[in-house]
């Protein structure tokens, strides 16, 4: 009984590739949605939480800060569990890609926030100078600005919410880990699991990296 | 430097403030200004430290709001609405701290604004942006970035970036109090070479000899007030009021 045979077990892992591929898509696919509707809603919501009249600016506050104060895993299975008894059904997929935007929305607004705030007032005063509306000030002058000092931190959100589609796998999606607890179960033997998270680490680790990366590189240009 | 005397009548104002207040909260920072710029005139603002000048150009394009009075600017009143942008728009300023924009080239920081406020084509923008590069002697430097300029340099670009909205009228808010000393008389010959030229400008400084070479007017404020304004010679040598006379004796002593 030796450790190889056991954890990298060549021929399970070999019959288990395309279950735990196919769960890696799903995994991608999982993150990639809810990545791309978390950052569009965080920018919505960061510019309501800082330019919209009173009463629409404390619901973006209260928004805010509900969603990141609730344990994603109980959002989750309120969303998969609880959404159906008032006639909402998800699929496990959408109901985990709802649950990992709202939250991860919020952590968005917090982090652009960060970003507009650090622009100068000094640009905002040029471009009203100069005639600039509103939404042309934002988009041509401000954030993209703000944007470009915030890349390194929303990479880490977006890290975070990656990680988090693990936890989809409680409302049966078949995503990564749970075709690797199946394919475990199947088996007998732990090596799918061990494909698992090497599939997270190459997945994730570029991305750390480059977290740190953009880090020392936005220092050293201040 | 046509017009050396306050002419009362005749051309038109482009500025008028009537009867304009300004608090900060508790603090009173501007009282009963009531003050006109005429098209081509070019106007000096001098006064000590917190006597209200950088308030009162940045009520002119409502960068502050007024507490009552009346701003008109060229037959608008500058109020908020729909009308603010299209005034601020006639209405070029240039600051102490230049903000120009970083994160593009000095060639769009000055096309920018005519392509997004006034919709003409990024060729012709970036055209005329050249010409007036050109003009404030930055030909060289079109396709570099603000960081990558000296400061004199990147005021130069703001003073551009103004101009290619053609505006009626420019205000400078001490345009070269954070330069280095030997940067500020190529942003000054750039301000005189434009006041040649018959742009309207209101223009706050602390450069006295400036002020008295390229104005054709002088305005001295304290303490939120106009204590004083008329041609610069009459002002400078000849000054009416005492605290207009203890101001300029006090910056004469400490210029040396
Ligand atoms: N946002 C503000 N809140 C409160 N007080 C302010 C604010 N801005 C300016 N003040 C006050 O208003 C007064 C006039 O300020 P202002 O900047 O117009 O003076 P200034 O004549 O331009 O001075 P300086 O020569 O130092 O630039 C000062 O006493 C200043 O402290
Ligand atoms: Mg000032």
């Amino acid at each position: 009984m030796d450790l190889i045979t056991t954890f990298f077990n060549i021929d399970v892992l070999r019959q288990a590739a395309p279950l735990l591929l196919r769960g890696f898509w799903l995994t991608i696919l999982l993150g990639a949605t809810s990545l791309v509707i978390s950052l569009s809603l965080g920018l919505l919501l960061v510019l309501i939480r800082l330019y919209s009249p009173k009463p629409l600016r404390w619901l973006a506050v209260a928004y805010i800060d509900i969603f990141r104060a609730l344990p994603l895993l109980v959002l989750l299975i309120l969303v998969y569990y609880a959404l159906p008894f008032v006639g909402i059904r998800l699929s496990s997929f959408w109901a985990a890609t709802a649950a990992l935007s709202l939250v991860a929305s919020a952590y968005m607004a917090e982090t652009f926030r960060a970003g507009i705030e650090a622009v100068p007032r000094g640009q905002f005063e040029a471009a009203q100078t100069l005639g600039f509306s509103w939404p042309r000030m934002m988009a041509d002058i401000i954030l993209p600005q703000a944007m470009r000092l915030v890349v390194p931190p929303t990479t880490g959100v977006s890290i975070g919410l990656i990680k988090d589609t693990a936890l989809a796998s409680v409302v049966a999606l078949p995503d990564l880990l749970k075709q690797a607890t199946q394919t475990q179960a199947f088996y007998a033997n732990p090596s799918p699991l061990v494909g698992a998270a090497l599939l997270y680490l190459v997945l994730l680790l570029p991305l750390v990296r480059l977290v740190s990366i953009l880090e020392a590189r936005q220092k050293r240009s201040r | 430097m046509s017009q050396k005397t306050a002419s009362p009548s005749g051309t038109d104002p482009i500025i008028t403030m009537r009867k304009v207040e300004k608090h900060y909260e508790t603090f009173h920072a501007l009282r009963d200004i009531n003050f006109d710029v005429r098209r081509g005139e070019v106007v000096a603002i001098i006064g000590p430290s917190g006597s209200g000048k950088s308030t009162l150009i940045r009520c002119i394009n409502r960068l502050e709001t007024i507490s009552s009075g009346e701003i008109v600017v060229d037959g608008t009143k500058v109020e908020d609405g729909k009308s603010l942008a299209l005034v601020r728009a006639e209405v070029g300023m240039v600051f102490q701290q230049f903000n120009l924009f970083p994160h593009m080239s000095v060639l769009r920081n000055v096309a920018i604004a005519p392509m997004r406020v006034r919709g003409i084509p990024k060729a012709e923008a970036e055209s005329r942006a050249r010409q007036l590069l050109e003009r404030v002697g930055l030909s060289a430097h079109v396709d570099k970035y603000p960081d990558q300029l000296s400061g004199g340099q990147q005021q130069r670009v703001a003073i551009a970036r103004a101009l290619a909205m053609e505006p009626l009228v420019l205000l400078f808010d001490e345009p070269t109090s954070a330069l280095d000393p030997e940067m500020v008389g190529e942003v000054l010959d750039v301000i005189q070479s434009l006041a040649a030229t018959g742009v309207t400008m209101l223009v706050v400084t602390h450069e006295m000899g400036f002020a008295r070479r390229v104005a054709d007017r002088v305005v001295f404020m304290e303490a939120g007030q106009i204590i004083e304004q008329g041609a610069p010679n009459d002002l400078f040598d000849n000054p009416q009021t005492d605290r207009a006379c203890a101001f300029l004796s006090a910056i004469m002593h400490s210029a040396g």
